[in-house]
């Protein structure tokens, strides 16, 4: 591998975490880590599996899972950072329908669309119509809430949710909460989730058992990860002493575009990439918004995350997979990109 | 002929004094005496409404320009005024009728903020 590339592979694996681990030293942690966990490094970015018997084979404990989290398909979107976002869309829902183990359903954290425009929704409808995964779940981003408080978002997303768009539901024994907190923003602010649903969940979660996994998904980190671009909620603070007192939190949001992780006591954070265009790390940039890379790179900074529930650990492995390897162009539908 | 000429005549000097006295009227009228070239440009790009302050005379029109390329909103936090949104090389203008300052920001990333000083 060239330098050039090492180096820039290396610098996103440290920005990654934050906290100062190099690639190197990443391995050596995990390797000591003991949790069954076989890291290996796919197109530059290290993808874990988790090594549990049974795995892979749809052999595991009646109750064991997998869904995937999309996010950012921003359709509509045709800069140089990606001339064809429905292209690369088409990309993940074939890496979705070519794993192994099928997933329940996929869960789309937000930014479906770049202008809220009809026909950016029916272009999306479209590409999802051939994911053999029939249950999509979804959350708007701020893209989505540009027709009139969202109403294009709600007519065709939003049946059964309340307020902007919030709802939850349960799937064999995990509790999901879809949370909105991409409108009414305020001026100066981040990501805002208001009063109303902040209530609301506060009362979803009453009377469930601590040791019921919960997992929150929404577009905007709920963390704050680098205020300066606006990438936090400014009232995640108060919905996060909701969960404190379960034994699983997982936390699902996008609208970075890069996976950035955290954990927190029993809390784990974790950011998606985008299936559209790459942004840049947090302050290594005049700002946030679409980060033009060699269109030979593109693939491997555009991904889907692959999440595993384990009844056994009660626990959920989530492992990010970028859309294909340096080099090469796309399998399935929708090539034309990487190299070409 | 010479009637229509002579009227004419007759009319030119009072109708260039009448013109003179409007431009020297409507000078006056402008609270400030303002360069005939105050910006009334704010161009948006890298998330950046720029300049973030801007200073203009009652009645003038700003034009917001979106070079950027993500979508941006402008909308008064008073409620004064309040674009759609603006892709990239669209516009929005607003006309100051009223003195006064008039935050606003962008709805879709509100950590965008700016200002007119209208006086």
């Amino acid at each position: 591998m060239p330098d050039k590339e090492q180096d820039l592979i290396d610098q996103q694996l440290q920005d990654l975490n934050n906290d100062g681990v190099d690639r190197r030293g990443f391995l050596k942690c995990m390797a000591w880590a003991g949790t069954g966990l076989v890291w290996t490094m796919s197109g530059g970015i290290p993808v874990s599996r988790a090594f549990a018997k049974g795995y892979g084979k749809n052999a595991g404990k009646a109750g064991d899972f997998s869904f995937v989290q999309i996010s950012d398909s921003h359709i509509g979107f045709n800069k140089p950072a990606n001339p064809d976002v429905t292209a690369t869309l088409q990309t993940a829902i074939n890496k979705i329908n070519a794993m192994p183990h099928k997933p329940d359903f996929i869960i789309h954290t937000g930014d479906l669309s770049q202008l809220s425009k009809p026909s950016e929704f029916d272009t999306l409808d479209q590409v999802l119509k051939g994911a053999s995964a029939k249950q999509i779940y979804f959350v708007p981003g701020e893209h989505d809430m540009l027709s009139d408080n969202g109403d294009q978002y709600l007519q065709r997303y939003g049946k059964g949710t309340k307020g902007n768009g919030w709802y939850s539901f349960d799937h064999k024994g995990v509790h999901f909460v879809g949370l909105v907190n991409v409108a009414n923003l305020k001026a100066g602010g981040m990501g805002s989730l208001g009063h109303e649903q902040l209530e609301w969940f506060e009362d979803d979660l009453k009377g469930r058992s601590a040791s019921t996994p919960i997992v929150v998904f929404a577009h905007i980190p709920l963390w704050t990860v680098y205020p300066d671009w606006g990438w936090g909620t400014d009232d995640s603070e108060q919905a996060l002493s909701y969960v404190k007192r379960f034994g699983s939190v997982t936390v699902l949001n996008g609208h970075i575009h890069q996976i950035m992780q955290k954990v927190e006591g029993k809390v784990s954070f974790h950011t998606a990439m985008s299936t559209a265009f790459p942004q840049p790390a947090p302050g290594t940039a005049p700002s946030a918004g679409p980060m033009k890379v060699p269109a030979d790179q593109l693939q491997k900074v555009l991904g889907i995350t692959d999440v595993n529930y384990l009844v056994s650990g009660r626990s959920l492995a989530v492992v990010d997979s970028p859309l294909g390897e340096s080099g090469s162009s796309a399998s399935g539908n929708g090539g034309g990109l990487g190299g070409s | 002929m010479n009637r229509k000429n002579a009227w004419i005549g007759g009319l030119a000097a009072p109708v260039m004094i009448a013109v003179v006295l409007l431009f020297v009227g409507s000078r006056s009228v402008a609270a400030n005496d303002q360069p005939a070239a105050a910006n009334t440009a704010v161009t948006i790009d890298n998330f950046v409404f720029g300049p973030q302050t801007i200073t203009v005379p009652v009645g003038a029109t700003v034009t917001w320009t979106n070079k950027d390329d993500n979508p941006h909103t402008t909308v008064s936090t008073e409620g004064v005024f309040k674009s759609k949104v603006m892709d990239t090389d669209e516009k929005f203008s607003h006309t100051f009728t009223k003195a006064g300052t008039y935050p606003y920001y962008c709805t879709i990333h509100p950590k965008m903020t700016g200002n007119i000083v209208v006086q």
